[in-house]
């Protein structure tokens, strides 16, 4: 799973509010090389929650993005190339997401989280 | 990619070996997996340089012609555990990089409109009703772009009224009438194949 994927889940316990951005466990990363595309990453700047990017990279290891970003930045090829790199090449492979309210772990196993809720959850 | 090469390549990945009826699970053929994300492609320009999700994408056939044809990013999401098994050999097979998420659609919350253009081909609610729009009420609540998805010829004024009155669409257009072969998967499939009418809508979510 990557982050890009990440940024956008939610916590899905039913009664819960805040539930983004959930927290990772790490046990696996892992990296695949994709190219690229400038004009890809500056429209998915202003969608993404840059706050829970940074700390999503962070958790799993990477913490090459500045904590504060401004559109200004995708000018800069070496911003490009981090945001790039946290956004879309790196893989949780194994491990979690918690629920930031509850504590709630839904694993992650081959990249695939089980985001399936018991009966009493729904 | 031509047309002919998409339809080829999503013809030759693997399907549902154990079909789950109470999941309608059906394959979406090749002839009409390419024929939907072409047309979204190349007459509307939703799935190049995007954000794409396949809602129940089961094996991951719309998922995969998304990235076939330059789909930045997609998520494939489907509740049974199987289908998502296959989904990500099919992707590993055609050297695609596509996300997995093993969720209920209908309990599935994300934060905004956070993907494009969202592809589906969902049960059609012939074993529990309404379960097709579970799926386009969910799919309209989270894709900023479009919403592809085929629904029974039949049900075509219910859908267009449920989707412009109820789900928060904008515009609902079919954009073409696709027979739909079922093979015989099930027991209680007395043909051997038999062939239904399907519409493919183009759905525009309100911003």
């Amino acid at each position: 799973m990557r982050l890009l994927t990440h940024n956008m889940l939610s916590s899905n316990i039913k009664g819960v509010t805040n539930g983004f951005p959930l927290r990772i466990e790490v046990e696996k990363v892992v990296e695949k090389q994709v190219d690229l595309n400038p004009d890809f990453l500056r429209s998915m700047f202003s969608k993404i929650d840059w706050k829970a990017l940074v700390h999503a990279a962070r958790s799993i290891g990477y913490s090459e993005l500045p904590d504060e970003a401004d559109p200004s930045m995708l000018d800069s090829d070496d911003f490009l190339r981090r945001f790039h790199h946290a956004l879309l090449q790196l893989h949780l492979e194994e491990g979690a997401l918690i629920c930031p309210e509850t504590g709630r772990r839904f694993p992650v196993n081959k990249g695939i989280p089980n985001m399936l809720l018991h009966e009493d959850e729904v | 990619m031509k047309l002919k090469q998409l339809e080829g390549l999503v013809g030759d990945l693997q399907q549902f070996s154990n079909p789950k009826v109470e999941l309608e699970q059906y394959p979406t053929g090749p002839h009409i997996a390419s024929r939907m994300l072409f047309t979204a492609e190349n007459s509307f320009g939703d799935v190049s340089n995007k954000v794409v999700a396949d809602f129940g994408c089961g094996c991951g056939t719309l998922g995969a012609a998304a990235a076939l044809l330059g789909a930045e990013h997609v998520i494939g999401i489907d509740v049974d555990s199987q289908a998502l098994e296959i989904a990500s050999l099919n992707a590993e097979d055609l050297e695609l990089d596509i996300d997995y998420i093993q969720c209920d659609i209908r309990n599935l919350v994300w934060k905004g409109q956070a993907v494009d253009t969202i592809v589906m081909n969902p049960p059609f609610g012939t074993r529990k009703r309404g379960a097709d729009m579970d799926f386009l009420f969910n799919a309209l609540k989270v894709a900023s772009e479009a919403v592809y998805s085929l629904h029974k010829t039949s049900t075509r004024d219910h859908v267009r009224r449920a989707a412009l009155r109820d789900f928060n669409a904008s515009g609902a257009e079919v954009l073409c009438e696709l027979r739909y072969d079922v093979p015989q998967l099930y027991k209680f499939h007395k043909k051997k194949e038999v062939d239904i009418a399907v519409d493919l809508w183009r759905f525009v979510p309100k911003k």
